[in-house]
Order: structure tokens, then sequence, then C-alpha cells
């Protein structure tokens, strides 16, 4: 039988749509139920964060770098106070840096339930969505008793944190480790190894590990195809070189290196890494004063520095110019899902129009980072 | 019977049968702010609480507010976070697709006045209400859950005292 041709049909998929993690706004070209190009359109959540920068005083800058990515706002300033602290000369108390860093992989922790869950909602189970969110409401317990706040924290102040661990912190750590780790198992037999989420996830959306690196791709994407980096081992910032943990990476378990389902897996794994980092900094928080050095006036000499740190989204870099004033003449944010999405047109041609939700929801987007 | 003690004042039954009498104002209200079916619509960071809010620990459902992805559908619009010029021409046709009656919730500063991003934000439209009527503003960046919960409530109120008939002025 001859082929059967069909009419190029564009397909508009939001900026109102569940499954696209936000405002995005996808332009679909389909031959029939085959897609043969995506062209995602954003700029629906510009929020001007580089024009902030510019009018702020360096700590005000602070709160606009967590209203970048609101799923993992720590990881967020984290990066931003390193890199200040680093223009400026400032050693922070180890004390800190312990405090920094478990609250770090806490939130990468949160991060993943909610793209973990998301992920299956957006392919219809909705069950391991209600679980993820249970877990993670524990998570913001523990950051609410020590920041106050639920989800944008203000927490890491350049040269130290805004205020000290509560005295049951480690005590609420330690339970939720505890908690957690056979909450992992259940994740697995709900969702991970599941007959119909491995159908609807493996060989979808394949990532060669040369196009992701070639496109700028970092965290669990380039992971998931295969590539071992990660800036906490490759390029070590804090004191994230006194532990052990790994970094796991796809190796194509259930279909081919790079599909849906290793990008997806490698944040499971990465959640037990992160408790195990938590693990060993819990127990060793040395004594110190949080406060001891932030300075009072926050006015780096001249000069200019790009920083990079490793978020759960991937590599989010932070680029100040400063001309001596109170204010930065420049921030200028690398965002990793800007450069994760746009791998989207390679990775989706030739999928089924079913397959994209499964595709956005692996490559875990958040817009407000994409768009600033 | 639940449904008689929803509808409390004014409300006759017989003795026998099932017949009640009410006004049709208390039985649509009730009607109405029962089952206030909402947009799974998310903007920005407030979307991330009131999906929070929708999940397993504050359980939305129990008010009778279940998520609906298309307009056609729904009946309560939450602007969950930062409206942008880009996005609010979209925001105003989401709101008009939507069938009567309709209700509007504004969550979080951002949607309220424009919030942390008011002064330079030269892309952020200064309070969704400039596009669509509100009919209850939630502050908080983000309104926490509870605060959410409230909100509706009131919205709820709000519709509890409504009227289909003209009124008289
Ligand atoms: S009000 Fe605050 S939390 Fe809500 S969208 Fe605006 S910046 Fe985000």
């Amino acid at each position: 039988m001859a082929e059967l041709k069909t009419e190029e049909m564009i397909l508009n998929m939001g900026p109102q749509h569940p499954s696209t993690h936000g405002v995005l706004r996808l332009e679909l070209v389909m031959n029939g139920e085959i897609i043969e190009d995506v062209k995602p359109h954003i700029g629906y959540l510009h929020r001007c964060f580089e024009k902030h920068a510019e009018a702020m005083t360096y700590p005000q800058v602070i709160p606009y770098c967590d209203r970048m990515d609101y799923l993992a706002s720590i990881s967020n300033e984290f990066g931003y106070a390193i890199a200040v602290e680093k223009l400026m000369g400032i050693e922070v108390p180890e004390r800190v840096e312990y405090i920094r860093v478990i609250m770090a992989e806490l939130q990468r922790v949160a991060s993943h339930l909610v793209a973990i869950g998301t992920n299956g909602l957006d392919i219809g189970a909705f069950t391991p969505f209600l679980y993820c969110f249970i877990d993670r409401e524990r998570i913001l317990e523990i950051f609410e008793i020590t920041c106050g706040a639920r989800l944008l924290y203000n927490y890491i102040w350049i040269g130290g944190v805004s205020r000290d661990i509560p005295e049951d912190f480690q005590k609420k750590v330690k339970d939720f480790v505890k908690y957690f780790r056979p909450r992992i198992k259940d994740l697995n037999n709900l969702l991970s190894y599941n007959k119909i989420f491995i159908d609807r996830t493996a060989n979808i959306g394949v990532l060669p590990p040369d196009v992701a690196i070639n496109a700028g791709a970092s965290g669990p994407t380039l992971r998931g195809s295969g590539v071992k980096f990660d800036l906490r081992k490759d390029d070590p910032y804090s004191i994230y070189d006194k532990f052990d943990y790994d970094i796991p990476v796809g190796e194509g378990e259930k279909g081919t290196v790079g599909d849906c389902w290793d990008r997806y897996m490698v944040r499971v794994y990465e959640m037990e890494e992160s408790l195990k980092i938590i693990e060993q900094a819990i127990d060793n928080i040395p004594e110190g004063d949080v406060l001891s050095a932030v300075p009072k006036r926050v006015r780096p000499q001249e000069g200019e520095i790009y920083f990079r740190t490793e978020t759960p989204r991937g590599e989010l870099g932070y680029y100040i110019i400063s001309d001596g004033t109170v204010n930065p003449k420049r921030v200028k944010a690398r965002s990793p899902a800007f450069c994760n999405l746009s791998l989207i047109s390679q990775i989706s041609q030739g999928a089924m129009i079913a397959d994209i939700v499964a595709i956005i929801g692996s490559l875990d987007i958040v817009l407000g980072e994409i768009d600033r | 019977m639940g449904i008689l003690n929803k509808l409390d004042s004014k409300v006759e039954q017989f003795e026998s049968g099932n017949i009640i009498i009410t006004s049709a104002d208390k039985l649509l209200n009730w009607a109405r702010l029962s089952s206030m079916w909402q947009m799974s619509f998310g903007l920005a960071c407030c979307a991330i609480e009131m999906m929070a809010t929708a999940a397993s620990h504050y359980d939305l459902d129990r008010f009778g507010i279940i998520p609906r992805p298309s307009p056609r559908q729904s009946d309560v619009i939450i602007i969950s976070g930062t409206v942008t010029l880009k996005m609010a021409t979209r925001v105003k046709k989401l709101y008009d697709q939507m069938p009567d009656p309709k209700y509007v919730l504004s969550m979080g500063s951002c949607s309220n006045c424009g919030g942390p991003y008011w002064e330079h934000g030269y892309h952020v439209l200064k309070g969704v209400d400039r596009i669509i009527p509100v009919d209850v503003y939630i502050p908080g960046c983000p309104p926490r859950p509870e605060a959410l919960l409230e909100g509706l409530i009131h919205l709820q109120e709000k519709i509890r005292s409504q009227s289909i008939a003209k009124k008289v002025s």
C-alpha cells in the first residue's frame, strides 16, 4: 500500500496546560500522531531578575534568587551567597558550612520529590504524587522551624545564615532520614518499577550523551545520559569534598541510556545519596556563631566573578560584576533548566504526542528559572 | 440529613415523602458553594503552595474543590502567582472562557498588587484586578496553605449571600 500522506498540523500546547509545569507554550508540528518538531515559547514568567539585581543592594537580591527556582530556593541562594563571599573574600565559619549543606541537601530531596510526583501525575499516576507531597511536607516542617518559611526562605545570607538552627533540629532531621529511607522503597514499588510507568517512559525521549553535552545540559538530565558530571564532586565548593557519596548515572536499565526512565531514576538515586550526606553531616556540626562573619555593609571592591553550584536542576551559575558600590552592576544567572529545555525539540522528534508530557516531566523544568 | 443541616434556616420538610421546601436562592447557593471546581492553573511560586494545598496534607477535596484542567468546566480561577504582561492577555482569555457564575481568587502579593516586583518589574502586571474582577484577595508571599483555605472559605461565605433576584434600587 502506498504511504498515506497526511497534512502537517500545528498544535498549541499551553500556556495553560496542566502538564507544562507552569506557563510554557509549546508549538508542536504534528504529522498525524507523530511529533515532527517542537518549538518552545517562553517569556510568560519573565520577572525581570536582572533589572531587580541592579536596583537592589547585595543582600536584597537574595529573595529574588529564591523566587527564580521556587522549588529549590535554598540551592539558589547558596550559589549567590558563595559568589558574593568570594568576591569580598569572606571566610564563613565551619558551622555555617555544615548547616548550609544540610539544608541544601534537604532541599534537593524536596525538589526531587516534586519532580518525581509530577512526572508520575502527568502520565496518569495520581497516588505517588500524594505520597511524594506528604513526604515533602515533612521536610518543609524542618525548614519552617529553622527559618520560619515554607517555600521561599531568605535563609542563607552573605557570610552566614539568618538564624541558628533550633535545639531539636538534629533530632528532627535524623527522624526524617530514618522515616524516609523505607519510603523510597515504597516509591519504587509504586511508581519506578511499575509496568505501566516503565512502558510510558523507557525508550522515550532518548538523549544521547554528546547531544546533551553540546547543548550544555546539566544535572539529572545530563547524568541520565550516563555522563558522570556533578559540580559537587568535579568542582567542589563549600564542604562537599568532606563527604562520601556517589554520583548516580543512567544505565539504560529498562531501555536505552538517556531515556525518560533513566532521567527519572537518577533523581530517585540522588535522593538516597543526599540522605547519605545529611547523615554524615548532621552529627558533626561544630559549635560557633552563625552570624559572626556576616558583614555590616556589603560592598565588594571592583571586580567580577562567575561561580557555579549544583542545584537539583543542574549547574546554576552567577556572573556578578561589582563597580565598588553597594549595588551590583550586573548579576547574570546561568539557568540549568533553560539549557535543558532547549533540548526538547531534538529529543521529542518522532515521539507520539502523548509522550511529550513524559518528556517535559523528565526534564523537570521550572519556568521561574527559565524566564527569570 | 446532611443537606438539610447545610441549608439551615427556612427549610420545611413534610412528614411523608422526600419533599422539602426552601428558597431558590438557598438551594442554588448551597449547590454552588459546595462544589467549587477550581481551574488547575499555576503561574509561579504560589502555584506550588496551591499544589501543596490540593495534595495529601491539606486535602482540598474535603471542601468539594477539585482541580479541572479546562476553563469550561471550572467555577473558580485561582490566580496563583505573578501575572506578566505577556501572560495577562491569556489570563483574560481564560477568564472569558469560563461559564457563569465564575469567581476569581487572587492568591499572593504578586497577583494582588505586583508584590516584590512592584517597583522595578517592567514586565509584571501590577495587580490582576486591572484585567479581571477579583472576589477574594489572599495576602502573603507565598500565602500559607491555611491562608488559601481561609480565602476559599471566605469565597463560600460570599456565595452564600448571593441572590438571583435583581436588587431593587
Ligand atoms: S506572591 Fe511571592 S510567592 Fe507568590 S508568586 Fe509572587 S513572588 Fe511568588
